[in-house]
């Protein structure tokens, strides 16, 4: 009997993958509620890049969960650790600072693990880190006004919830539209949030009669402030530039929407690209420890297809 | 406050001696913030700006109205907020459900309005009967159906946004943009709902009951008042209510998202206490939500319009505001 299924396993082995390891190997996913549009898109690639890999893979097994807050995040990596006996940790930090000692023990046990998106607070922790390009995510935004204001004019900015993430992205936005005569009015916080955007953006058309362009900086915040907008009368005065690539923008930038021109990535499939990345630790040769960095991308027109994701929630 | 009150006579109306404070500090506290708005932004009285923040306050506001009668009963609803999130999002899911058979018609958007407010009735009727029927704490039952409603929103959008067909929301939007004779409907909406409220409040058995039961409720059970009944409908009102906010909100951006609606209990009690209305039952004031609901919306509106502090610093001045509200009143009170 023992020799039949050394022959099964060995065939299997040779059939599915040429390079693969014989024990199976369990990967923790420790990911935040889907609490906002982002969120759900990052839960949704999440599910996705587990099932599949499942699928692909034999030996490999997943535990996906979700927190709604840091310390029930903390509570789940524990679980894991100690019921699951996990070989790999992927960890989208709720918060960079709560997670770092809980993680770093993990990390200290042998086990592998992968930061997602929001760093750790202290360096050197993690085997692998991938991450969007926040500074980059400003910057290309930038540089689309700076190409689409030749003449300079006047703009207002949402901002999102403060953090080092939004700070990040607006200094790379300011420093890409320096001498370029475009003339910040406004800076004030929508949140990330539809109501509060949409509050926000009222006010600042109240204020100022003389808007050329908003960069809403969300996808999420442009929905609020195309709504004032419209309320407004002021539709034809202005554009506007969200960010991330929410599914209902990519598809007004494909329609080529005058208000909507462009669109910057800033992809919640991320999430997938670190799951994958870490099972390729366990099932080939291939290096994959380091920092992978995730450029953010312009969406126009031409290119908006390969963006357009419509199973997605985001 | 521990005289039973069984004559109508709400407690805090004692006899006025020169300018009451607990009256008029509300009051104060608002004309101040409209000076300081015309002081430091010459748009502030413009008709577009005060129509933006008259119909952003009515969700807010017409909740509030409703927890006014909660909070005076004795009671607390921390569910309103998840609780529009959640009918927001029942709404777009049967208006789209109903599309295909109905069509783009306003029959439609009525089934929507149907449903707001039926699932507004049953939301308040389960708290309701939760506190009175099962006993437990009005605090402890709402903290946990506002979990529920949260995730219940969450799970129906599949943790994205549930967004109403594209048609569809053209055809409702004019429910929270347009009007009559220039006032906003939101707006229309609100003044109704706190006009009947300020009525039933003063002149009703309902309302005369409320504060009784909040005063104390051995009393009020001992002079024959129906307190399990009397509780329960405050909280059925208050489920309507949200009913009624959700039907202005969803016209707006046409969307609900589990981030809809965050908060908005704590706006809501807030400007209920800053009206004047006691945390801990007993004496409700309807027409002092209302300047409470404008004080907090027009703080934001003010912070937005003006570069004077940071912005980091929005919910402080706030809290601060909050806090001289309340103070004011409060003074006169302490030293009678």
């Amino acid at each position: 009997m023992k020799m039949k299924y050394a022959f099964a396993a060995a065939g299997l082995a040779l059939a599915a993958a040429p390079a693969m390891a014989q024990e199976t190997a369990t990967i923790g996913v420790s990911i935040p509620a889907a609490t906002h549009g982002w969120a759900g898109g990052m839960n949704f690639h999440a599910q996705e890049a587990v099932d599949r890999l499942e699928e692909t893979y034999e030996n490999l097994d997943f535990v996906l969960t979700t927190a709604s807050d840091p310390s029930k995040q903390v509570s789940d990596i524990e679980d894991m650790v100690a019921t699951r006996n996990i070989d790999a940790l992927v960890v989208l930090p709720f918060e960079s600072e709560p997670l770092t000692g809980p993680v770093a023990r993990v990390a200290e046990n042998g086990t592998w693990v992968t930061v997602v998106d929001r760093g750790l607070a202290q360096d050197g922790i993690e085997d692998l880190y991938v991450a969007g390009d926040n500074p980059g995510f400003g910057r290309v935004s930038g540089e689309y006004f700076v190409e689409n204001m030749p003449e300079g004019g006047n703009i207002v900015v949402l901002r999102g919830i403060p953090t080092t993430i939004d700070n990040e992205r607006v200094e790379g936005f300011q420093q890409a539209i320096e001498g370029a005569g475009i003339e910040i009015l406004a800076m004030e916080h929508g949140n990330w949030n539809r109501d509060d955007a949409f509050t926000v953006m009222q006010d600042f058309l109240s204020k100022y009669p003389d808007i050329d362009a908003v960069w809403a900086s969300d996808d999420d915040m442009a929905v609020g402030a195309l709504a004032a907008i419209e309320q407004a009368g002021r539709s034809d005065e202005m554009w506007v530039l969200g960010g991330a690539g929410m599914k209902e923008m990519v598809q007004r930038v494909m329609e080529e929407d005058e208000m909507i021109p462009a669109d910057v990535t800033y992809p919640p499939a991320m999430i997938a690209t670190a799951i994958e990345l870490t099972a390729l630790n366990f099932v080939s040769n291939a290096p994959v420890s380091g920092d992978f960095i995730i450029g953010s991308v312009l969406i126009t027109p031409e290119n908006a297809e390969d963006f357009y994701y419509p199973d997605s929630p985001f | 406050m521990s005289v039973a009150e069984t004559t109508g006579k709400p407690a805090g109306a004692a006899p006025r001696r020169g300018i009451d404070l607990h009256v008029l500090g509300p009051l104060v506290a608002l004309a101040v913030l409209v000076v300081i708005g015309i002081l430091l932004n010459p748009n502030f009285l413009s008709y577009a700006n005060i129509t933006n923040v008259l119909a952003r306050s009515a969700f807010i506001g017409i909740i509030a109205v409703g927890m006014t009668f909660v909070i005076t009963a004795g009671g607390l609803d921390l569910s309103v907020g998840s609780m529009a999130a959640f009918i927001a999002g029942l709404m777009i899911l049967v208006m789209n459900a109903a599309l295909p058979f109905t069509g783009v018609s306003v029959l439609t958007i009525l089934i929507g309005v149907a449903t707001a407010l039926v699932a507004g009735l049953v939301a308040g009727a389960i708290n309701g009967l939760l506190v009175t029927k099962a006993g437990i704490e009005a605090f402890i039952v709402t903290l946990g159906t506002m979990g529920i409603y949260r995730s219940l929103v969450t799970w129906l959008a599949d943790g994205g946004t549930l967004s109403l067909d594209f048609d569809l929301r053209g055809l409702y939007r004019p429910v929270y943009y347009d009007g009559i004779l220039g006032v906003a409907w939101p707006i229309i909406v609100f003044a109704v709902v706190a006009l009947l409220a300020e009525i039933a409040m003063r002149h009703t058995a309902f309302g005369r009951h409320c504060a009784a039961i909040g005063s104390n409720e051995q009393v009020a059970r001992y002079s024959a008042v129906h307190v399990d009944r009397a509780r329960t409908a405050t909280y059925v009102l208050l489920g309507l209510l949200v009913g009624v906010a959700t039907i202005m909100y969803v016209p707006r951006l046409g969307s609900a998202s589990s981030s809809t609606g965050v908060l908005w209990e704590l706006e809501a009690i807030a400007a209920v206490i800053i009206g004047g209305t006691m945390l801990k039952g007993g004496f409700g004031r309807v027409w002092g939500t209302v300047v409470g609901v404008l004080i907090l919306s027009l703080i934001g509106n003010i912070l937005n319009l003006t570069d004077l502090v940071s912005p980091y610093l929005n919910g402080a001045i706030q809290g601060v505001i909050i806090i001289l509200a309340v103070v004011l009143q409060r003074t006169k009170r302490a030293a009678r």
